[in-house]
């Protein structure tokens, strides 16, 4: 389990995250959203240990990722929006990082890319940016670690690589492990979603199950918006709204729209 | 699989399903893949899968085997049909035959055209 306690950081004097707690449990796979600028890729780079806060605290299993201890960075896997990778083939790379990774599945790794059609003796260096992007996925789930960060992994990815991604996770997933996607791109992973996290500078905004969402909120496309809608835009076959859900049926969560409503009640 | 805008993921899951069992694909007493097959066949949460396999369950249409999965019930696919023909007398012949009436269609002339 992850435990945020009022964490705080700035980049000297641009403040990104001020006093965020929240926690991540294990078994589920969380979609991170806000604003640009908010710090979801900052509080990636904090739980990983790769920046340190001075105010609050991390804790991953109770250990703070600032200490950067083999046995705990073993358990977790970063994949940053713009990976370039070094100047050698993928094989090499993935035979080098998977030596610190105790769970890493050859096979998987070698599957995975078969799916993503990647040639793994191309160098980084050679290939495109989607093409770098499903090796160094493919390699992330391979690793299979504990905890895995995913920062906009769909971009870049064209259309059926964003299918076979979906399809990599959703089987790598298990009850143990922690998986937290950070994206803009909301459609490429809403079915992947079990719990959706909206963070916004000074707060989380929403950090509530899939479930509860709809139990709690009805999703509408109608002609005329609900008079007791929380939320309209305009749509596409009418109006788009969110209302209070009384009668126990289900919708489609409209991740989009939610994160509009979230953000004009702040 | 492309998921239509209103259901959610997991009740179209269901459809999916049903429609696998009703088709024959999946037959009765016979087993069906796991949670987690299900989810990486479909790309969805297998969390999510959870729930449409305990519907599914609930309603008799599919049956855990302790430590061995799921099996197609027997006489699936009847409660299966039943089911799909309450929802449409219920939810689908009302609009049918409200637009039948708006454009003056009568008795004979659906007849003929169905």
């Amino acid at each position: 389990m992850i435990e945020i306690k009022n964490l705080s950081f700035a980049y000297s004097n641009v403040k990104v995250l001020d006093n965020i707690s929240t926690t991540f449990e294990q078994g589920r796979i969380y979609g991170l959203l806000g604003a640009n600028g908010v710090g979801k890729s900052t509080m990636f780079k904090l739980l990983c240990g790769l920046l340190t806060s001075k105010e609050g605290t991390i804790e991953i299993d109770g250990v703070s990722p600032a200490g950067r201890k083999p046995g705990f960075l073993s358990k977790i896997f970063y994949v940053p929006e713009d990976f370039e990778g070094p100047d050698m083939s993928i094989e090499n790379y993935a035979a080098g990082v998977s030596q610190f990774y105790p769970n890493y599945d050859a096979a998987l790794f070698a599957r995975l890319l078969g799916e993503f059609e990647i040639d793994v003796t191309r160098k980084f260096t050679s290939l495109s940016l989607g093409q770098r992007k499903r090796a160094i996925l493919a390699l992330a789930l391979a690793l299979r670690t504990d905890y895995l960060f995913l920062d906009e992994p769909t971009n870049g990815l064209d259309i059926p690589s964003k299918a076979e991604f979906r399809r990599m996770v959703a089987a790598a997933m298990d009850e143990n492990r922690t998986i937290i996607i950070s994206t803009h791109q909301v459609r490429d992973v809403e079915n992947l979603l079990d719990h959706i996290m909206i963070l916004d500078k000074q707060a989380v905004l929403l950090d509530k199950s899939v479930s509860d969402i709809q139990k709690e909120y009805l999703f509408e496309v109608s002609a005329a918006a609900p008079a007791d809608a929380l939320y309209v835009e305009p749509g596409l076959g009418g109006c788009c709204s969110i209302s209070r859900n009384t009668t126990g049926e289900e919708s489609r969560i409209n991740i989009e729209l939610l994160f509009n409503y979230i953000n004009s009640i702040k | 699989m492309e998921y239509n805008e209103h259901k959610p993921i997991y009740l179209q899951n269901v459809d999916l399903m049903q429609e696998k069992i009703v088709r024959g694909e999946w037959p009765e007493e016979e087993r069906i893949p796991s949670i987690r097959e299900m989810g990486a066949m479909v790309g969805v949460n297998p969390n999510t899968i959870v729930r449409s396999y305990q519907l599914l369950e609930s309603q008799d249409i599919i049956y855990n085997k302790r430590g061995m999965g799921y099996y197609v019930k027997d006489g699936a696919v009847a409660r299966i049909k039943e089911n799909i023909k309450k929802e449409f007398i219920n939810n689908e012949l009302p609009l049918f035959k409200a637009k039948a009436e708006m454009l003056g269609i009568s008795k004979d002339e659906l007849t003929k055209l169905l």
